[in-house]
């Protein structure tokens, strides 16, 4: 799950992490007192959409020229003017896909006298299966270019989940990003509290990028980005009331109240698998017989009928879908079951495009029984080739 | 012979008397008398558990420790729900069971960290979690798998996914080829055990004589195994080697399903790990149908 930045930085906040003061809002009626709580001369208006690569974006609605969706303003007037202009129009960065996210929220930040920029984060390290800090003397810029560019400039440090930060590791993130005296003293706690909400929030992603080095030598998180375990939301329910559903698909809101993991694609055969990794086998193999899969569905281990149903009626709510393959392999899940799901979904909903279903392993005989019995239209597969091959031609003729 | 697995495998349950744990100890038990020896529940201790199916009775411990001194148990398997999932395997790490199998999705990253370095710190091997377990035919059901598609052979499997190890498994019994194990480590990005270890264990088996390996986008793991082969192909050690991919439609910097799948910072696409597979000798098929097809090509050279 992801948040916003204002949202991560009032978090980082909470555990002492040092901040621009900020006024979030969604209205341009409001910048003007937003602006005029804040420090100034100098201020910053971001706008608040779940995508990186703001600043470098462009607003669909206004010309090439215009600015992007993060902008310095000297003035309380400018602030308001750059409200106006940005506010409900629609921000394409390199992560939105041209389709671009509508900007309804603004960030109104006192601006920093930035010395250096520089780049630090948390993430899961796989290898070591340990929390690891990266640390780059290169901020402000993407890390995923030093990282082939200049991957000597990148510090990679696992954190030995007994100990947590230790005096010697931040001594070694002080180091790579070439800090001393008072700012590296600042730094070396801003490690530590960062490594604490990390932990004690159980995120995915915290990145601060860029982390900076003011004028006066103070240390600053100019930006943040923050994910959360899906997994862990059960114990967090205050991160859970941060989740915006503007930024998400409808469909995947839907899904979501089912448990099911489902990802929103561009191609028109939708798909209904069990098991992720035959989910995307099963795209996989649409694409090699020359079709494009509208999305990844995943129903789960020991799905109920009720949730098959559920699954069903959100691939067939997408006018793009053209066809549909229903492909399972049971292990947990027994295929009966998903053929009773299927039909009840079809006699609700009904079915106007082709349908492929190809079951597998547990209770197969029962399955298919009661896809045979049922009278509708479904057409049977033996194995998945067959199956994608014969929803690519019932799709494509 | 086979790895981590065999007929003398005496298996606890952790989390039998759920719904979960039941049906699949029922399988267990079912699939050529699989040992299953007891479960555990901290508050069901001196109860006894009995199959739907036949009546078969288990005893119930209130721990680990205890049910590993009355019985001599050298396996759990993990049934628990995520929040509790990662204190059982705890619990089964202190208990020094050998072998720890967590079935058990969506245990949050943070309690894998700290089983991890638990892990290292001891003599057990877990496998998963988010996985469909280990499964040597006619000998040992641990987990979820379906038994009705394994035939006793010479196909060493090891894979991310569940489903697709059915699929691996399925195609190898109808190329008649059979498996000696099939081993799913699991879809989270932190795990007990990796690709490498497995594969270890398989060119180490003498009756594995060729080994399917299924991999998914996210993280290095098949980079990393790809690497080890190569560098135990140098010291002479070699099997043939079939594999597939899943993943290379999948967008970047979205979780399809797993937890561990996902292309982030622009590194764990498809594309790199199959070509460092086959740069490693792995004949990589394109269709999750033709794994097996794809193996039987390599074997007859």
């Amino acid at each position: 799950m992801n948040i916003h930045e204002y949202q991560a930085k009032e978090l980082l906040k909470s555990f002492g992490a040092p901040v621009a003061q900020g006024v979030a809002i969604l209205s341009a009626d409001e910048a003007e007192a937003a602006a005029k709580s804040l420090p100034g001369p100098l201020y910053v208006v971001k706008s608040q959409i779940h995508a990186g690569g703001r600043g470098k974006g462009k607003f669909k609605e206004l010309g090439p020229d215009a600015k992007g969706g993060v902008r310095l303003a000297k003035s309380v007037e400018e602030v308001v003017a750059n409200a106006k202009e940005m506010l409900g129009n629609t921000l394409v960065t390199k992560q939105t896909g041209e389709a671009g996210k509508q900007v309804n929220r603004l960030y109104i930040e006192d601006g920093a006298n930035i010395a250096r920029e520089l780049y630090l984060s948390l993430l899961v390290d796989r290898t070591t299966g340990k929390v690891a800090f990266v640390a780059s003397t290169e901020g402000g810029m993407d890390i995923e270019t030093v990282a082939e560019e200049t991957p000597e400039k990148i510090l990679t440090l696992p954190i030995d989940p007994d100990t947590g930060v230790t005096g010697a590791d931040a001594d070694k993130l002080a180091a790579a990003l070439e800090l001393s005296g008072k700012t590296a003293d600042q730094a070396k706690d801003v490690f530590k509290l960062l490594y604490k909400a990390f932990v004690e929030k159980d995120m995915s992603l915290l990145e601060i990028n860029p982390f900076i080095v003011m004028d006066n030598g103070d240390v600053r998180v100019l930006d943040a980005k923050v994910s959360f375990d899906g997994n862990a939301l059960f114990r967090h329910p205050e991160i859970l009331e941060l989740r915006d559903l503007s930024e998400e698909d409808e469909k995947e809101i839907e899904a979501s109240k089912w448990d099911l993991a489902y990802v929103a694609l561009d191609g028109n055969i939708g798909c209904m698998v069990n098991g992720a990794g035959l989910a995307m086998a099963t795209m996989d193999i649409i694409k090699l017989y020359g079709a494009e899969p509208a999305n990844f569905l995943d129903v789960g281990g020991g799905a109920s009928k009720e949730k098959v149903t559920a699954a069903f009626k959100i691939i067939t709510a997408d006018p793009s879908v053209k066809g549909i393959l229903v492909n399972i392999f049971g292990g947990i899940m027994r295929c009966d079951v998903i053929a009773e799901g299927v039909i009840a979904a079809v006699k609700e909903v009904g079915l106007n495009v082709p349908l492929v279903v190809r079951l597998e392993g547990t209770r197969v005989a029962e399955g298919k029984k009661i896809i045979d019995e049922s009278g509708l239209n479904v057409i049977s597969a033996d194995d998945l080739d067959d199956a994608a091959q014969k929803i690519v031609k019932a799709v494509n003729g | 012979m086979s790895i981590l697995v065999n007929k003398d495998t005496k298996v606890l349950v952790q989390g039998l008397t759920g719904k979960t744990g039941t049906f699949h100890t029922e399988q267990a038990l079912a699939y050529f008398g699989t040992k299953m020896v007891g479960g555990i529940h901290p508050k069901k201790g001196g109860e006894t558990w009995s199959s739907g199916v036949d009546g078969t009775e288990l005893p119930v411990y209130a721990s680990v420790a205890e049910g590993k001194e009355k019985t001599g148990a050298n396996a759990s398997v993990v049934y628990v729900p995520p929040a509790g999932a990662a204190a059982a395997i705890m619990e089964a790490i202190e208990a020094e069971i050998e072998l720890i199998v967590c079935i058990t999705e969506g245990v949050p990253v943070a309690d894998m960290v700290k089983v991890k370095a638990a892990l290292e710190k001891s003599n057990s091997r877990l496998i998963g979690p988010n996985c469909p377990g280990v499964l040597t035919p006619e000998e040992c059901k641990i987990g979820i798998m379906p038994g009705n598609i394994f035939s006793k052979g010479s196909v060493g499997i090891v894979s991310r996914s569940g489903t697709l190890t059915y699929e691996a498994v399925f195609q190898t019994t109808n190329e008649k080829l059979g498996q000696t194990t099939a081993v799913g480590i699991g879809g989270d990005p932190v795990k007990g055990t990796e690709f490498i270890d497995v594969l270890e264990m398989f060119l180490a088996d003498d009756a594995t004589e060729s080994i399917i390996m299924i991999g998914e986008i996210g993280g290095s793991a098949e980079e990393d195994a790809a690497q080890f082969l190569i560098d135990e192909a140098k010291k002479g050690r070699k099997k043939p080697m079939a594999g597939f991919i899943a993943g290379l439609t999948a967008p970047k910097g979205r979780t399809m399903g797993h937890a561990g799948a996902v292309i982030s910072g622009g590194k764990g696409g498809a594309e790199d790990k199959i070509a460092a597979m086959e740069a490693a000798g792995i004949k990589v098929s394109k269709s999750p149908a033709r794994i097996g097809a794809t193996l039987v090509e390599v074997l007859k050279g």
